[in-house]
């Protein structure tokens, strides 16, 4: 018989899976997403994992972690901290004791806290029986006994049965949370559609964990987060790397052309690759290249012959492609460059965020070659942006580069679907009519060059890297006409500028202090902001997703605030960059390289220390 | 079909490669071979890397980009892939095509993507004004290297057959007529034609050929290699080539009782490249340079495996439209 509980409503609440990279906890996590964005929870999620695919077993190296925050308010982050942390092993308890609340619950596969897993996680002796998490609500739970017991008679393998125990601990989870299991169990019996005997497997597990919860004592209450006060219209959940995907998909269509994406597998990016490669039957072509260079050469191949072509890469591939893009800005082709940035410098921090490869988009490449630079700022916005950036590629005949960052592409939130006749229209600047040609011969207001593709007759043209006479194209080197063509470069790109909309400000328009990021911090800064604007705060909050060129009113923002922040995941690349352009204007910084987003907490501290002074 | 002559694949740019470079001979001859194939002007596409070779684009009139050093391979296989109407050719040198740009060259082989690339051999780099290069015979003295290299050179043939290459030929830059019919049959042939020109280089290393192409020598020092014909060469035309046991060796026919039966018979469309990778291998003194179709065997080409996905996928798609993806798997609808 099932036990009344008492059921109490949050309105917001930050989970984390936590197991050996081995445990299943990407898959759990994401199955604990699906069913609360079903439910209309707002949320927004975080997986963390090692860069290794299977480090050491039972070390804190080989954590992975999921996190999820929902809620029945706007959420914007997946969470500072955990409210509640399932660790499957002694390891992801101590990678994760910092980032639970005081006073938090942990569930713990107590199974796993034995003498040879206790000294791989570098624990002499077992933090439950110390003072280390006093004051948690610690619940034991013997996860791997449980499912054992509870597969015994279901003929699987041992090995079969121990990859279950996830499912042990999503039931747990499940029940705590009021959530029912009926969306997991649509999916274990789709991906394993072939092996009924695992499916009923993993069914039993959740239940049978399901059914631990509520008997046992130690967990007071269930709780319930009810749906959040979404808009109208019909949702669906996305990761920003889909998204952004997607968003290409989009344009391709609206814009009548064939996408081509020329690419290298590489952390965080590749599953753009992996996406668009899906997609074979909207017309897609995906070519995976032998390196990064050949990436993005292909796809100025295919751009020259025709197609919206695309190159995905991320930190250290994008220094590989700079010589490529100096090529397609000398040739203005388009070309949509999109960085899903990590931790750098080198091979870095492959599976971390941060926001360091600004002034190597801006600037990473030789001579004076102007790029149009543009950052999604959420999951699901990497759609829009990634519509952007091929809408202006394909109109102004000039590459882009797209920033988003690790978190971005693997972050998931509820977006609302929208559809492709409501994104702006798509018109490609080609030469169609009959007669001359002339390569370099630009559109006044826009100075974009016009596109004949190859296959058009009386059209044949070259095109390459050594400087063009402008008008012709033919090969110049001519001292005048260099410094010509590379203001004409220059100006091109800013002239955008004119076409695109003013810089939104969030909060209040003038007031002490204005709160300035880019790109994909916006989800800490925008609730900090929200937090400081409840407490009466004069604060402001400017997210800018155009980088260069920047929008027209930016001077005009900056001087309705006493004082300007500028905040960053690395040391102030963004602020140097306003400082360039804004030279009287101070800006202070704050800087992270942690490999890991803002809290809202240290910036909502650091804030109100710089309005207190 | 509009009747086009060599004339209208001349670009109006003025050619500036050096007085007696062999490079010449090879535009002229693709100059009058375009007209052959039976395709329209706008349909030929030249791409470049870096490098004397490279400028060849600007001085044909048809589409043409002169890309960065090395990548040409890459950018090539992008305008296939985007539209495979187009006849796509990559004009490359040893430097570009062989060192800076070794690995999109090996890959294009591996994947025979349907383009043609012309290897101008010159054994030096040219454009850098004098270093050695990956062909370089080893021990020559440059301004890089002036105590003698220690390289050892690249066998391009080798090269291109351990990459699996479809389509190896190989003429020196003297031979117009031999190099005109070549460029006719790589076109033609469906994948990644590769077509090595040993090309010279008058002011950087000038006569580094003359082995293959003096006149005193030539007749025996070059063997044409025709499909299904005998391996017969020579000033009096009675020298052959045989199999010894593993080697290749050169008779004389009516000598120790060799006839011209005894000869090797060439065939390009064998798949087994072990005899075609010997006989490419040859050179004086030793042995005639081969020339002519090395290599020309069928294999699927990746454009047409790419395309056939791509129709498939079409037909059986579950979805049409972009919308009908955005709106697939798990949704849900919240209505005030």
């Amino acid at each position: 018989m099932e036990k009344t509980t008492k059921v109490v409503d949050l309105e917001k609440v930050v989970i984390k899976f936590a197991g050996d990279s081995g445990d299943g906890m990407q898959l759990t996590g994401t199955q604990f997403t699906d069913t609360s964005a079903l439910l209309g929870n707002d949320l927004a999620t975080f997986p963390d994992y090692p860069a290794e695919i299977r480090a050491p077993q039972g070390t804190v190296a080989g954590v992975s972690g999921f996190q999820i925050h929902i809620g029945r308010i706007d959420i914007n982050t997946p969470g500072d901290i955990a409210d509640v942390l399932v660790a499957m092993n002694p390891a992801a308890l101590k990678a994760n004791k910092n980032w639970i609340k005081k006073g938090g619950t942990i569930i713990v596969n107590i199974d796993t806290f034995t003498k040879r897993d206790l000294e791989k996680a570098g624990y002499e002796n077992s933090p439950l029986e110390d003072n280390s998490f006093e004051g948690y609500n610690i619940i034991e739970a013997p996860i791997t006994k449980l499912t054992r017991e509870s597969l015994k008679n279901s003929g699987l393998d041992g090995k079969s049965i121990g990859r279950s125990k996830n499912m042990f601990a999503l039931g747990i989870v499940y029940w705590m949370f009021n959530r029912p299991m009926e969306q997991t169990e649509k999916f274990l019996k789709k991906k394993f559609a072939k092996k009924p005997e695992v499916v009923a497997a993993n069914i039993k597990v959740m239940h049978d964990g399901y059914n631990f919860a509520n008997t046992i004592e130690a967990l007071p209450s269930s709780y319930t987060v009810l749906s959040a006060n979404l808009k109208d219209g019909t949702y669906r959940n996305v990761m920003g790397n889909q998204a952004l995907a997607w968003g290409l998909l989009a344009a391709a269509e609206r814009a009548n052309k064939e996408l081509f994406l020329g690419s290298y597998p590489i952390t965080p990016a590749s599953d753009i690759l992996h996406e668009l490669a899906k997609h074979k039957n909207l017309g897609v072509k995906t070519f995976q290249a032998e390196d990064e260079i050949a990436g993005i050469c292909s796809a100025i191949g295919a751009s020259f012959a025709g197609s919206l072509s695309i190159t995905t890469t991320s930190g250290p591939g994008l220094s590989l492609k700079g010589e490529g893009l100096g090529l397609a800005i000398m040739a203005e082709l388009p070309l949509v460059l999109v960085n899903v940035q990590r931790g750098g410098p080198s091979t870095g921090l492959p599976t971390k965020t941060e926001q360091s490869d600004l002034m190597q988009a801006l600037y990473g490449r030789n001579g004076e070659s102007p790029a149009v630079v543009l950052a999604s700022s959420t999951p699901a916005n990497c759609f829009d942006w990634a519509y952007m950036a091929a809408k202006i590629t394909l109109e102004h005949n000039t590459p882009v580069v797209l920033l988003s960052d690790g978190h971005l592409g693997n972050g998931a939130e509820p977006w609302k679907i929208k559809s492709t006749m409501d994104m702006p229209e798509i018109n490609p600047n080609v030469d169609t009519e009959k007669g001359e040609y002339q390569p370099y011969l630009r559109d006044e207001k826009t100075l974009a060059r016009k596109l004949a593709l190859p296959g058009t007759k009386g059209k044949e043209h070259r095109l390459g890297g050594l400087e063009k006479e402008d008008v012709t194209g033919n090969v110049s080197y001519e001292p005048e006409n260099h410094e010509i063509m590379c203001e004409i470069r220059a100006e091109k790109i800013q002239r955008i500028s004119d076409l695109i909309p003013h810089q939104e400000i969030k909060g209040e328009k003038e007031g002490d202090l204005l709160v300035i990021g880019w790109g994909g911090t916006y989800g800490p800064l925008y609730s900090t902001v929200e937090n400081l604007l409840k407490e009466d705060f004069m604060v402001g909050l400017c997210q800018f997703n155009y980088i260069n060129p920047l929008p027209k009113n930016t001077a005009d923002i900056l001087k309705n605030y006493k004082k300007i922040v500028v905040c960053e995941l690395n040391s102030g690349q963004f602020a140097n960059y306003l400082r360039m352009n804004f030279q009287g204007t101070i800006f202070s910084q704050y800087n992270k390289l942690q490999g890991f987003p803002f809290t809202t907490s240290e910036l909502e501290d650091h804030f109100k220390t710089l309005l207190s002074k | 079909m509009e009747h086009l002559t060599n004339k209208d694949f001349t670009s109006d740019q003025e050619v500036r490669w050096c007085p007696g470079c062999g490079d010449y001979t090879i535009l002229r001859a693709m100059q009058k071979a375009l007209p052959m194939l039976e395709k329209k002007k706008e349909d030929f596409v030249f791409i470049s890397g870096i490098g004397c070779s490279s400028r060849f684009p600007y001085y044909m009139n048809t589409y043409g980009f002169h890309t960065i050093h090395g990548r040409a391979p890459a950018f090539a296989t992008g305008v296939k892939l985007a539209n495979p109407k187009l006849s796509v050719w990559q004009i490359t040198g040893d430097g570009d095509a062989l060192a800076i740009g070794g690995n999109h060259f090996i890959h294009a082989l591996r994947r025979n993507i349907n383009i043609n690339i012309l290897l101008f051999n010159n054994e030096i780099y040219g454009l850098t004004k004098g270093q050695f290069s990956p062909t370089s015979k080893k021990g020559i003295k440059t301004k890089s290297n002036p105590h003698g290299t220690t390289d050892e050179p690249f066998s391009i043939s080798d090269l291109a057959i351990g990459s699996q290459g479809s389509f190896f030929a190989r003429v020196v830059d003297t031979n117009p007529k031999l190099m005109q019919k070549i460029f006719v049959e790589a076109e033609e042939h469906e994948g990644t034609s590769l077509i090595e020109i040993l090309q010279n280089c008058v002011i950087f290393n000038d006569k580094t050929f003359t082995d293959i192409t003096n006149k005193d020598v030539k007749l025996d020092a070059q063997l044409f290699l025709e499909d299904g014909k005998a391996m017969i060469f020579g000033a009096e035309k009675n020298k052959g080539i045989i199999l010894n046991g593993f080697k290749l060796e050169v008779v004389t026919v009516g000598e120790n009782g060799i006839t011209e039966e005894d000869i090797l018979v060439h065939d390009a469309k064998e798949k087994d490249p072990t005899l075609q990778a010997m006989l490419a291998r040859m050179r004086p003194p030793e042995f005639p340079a081969a020339l002519g179709i090395i290599r020309a065997v069928e294999r699927p080409t990746f454009d047409e495996g790419l395309l056939s996905q791509l129709e498939y996928e079409k037909e059986n798609a579950k979805f049409k439209t972009v919308d009908e993806l955005l709106n697939s798997g798990d949704t849900w609808t919240i209505e005030g």
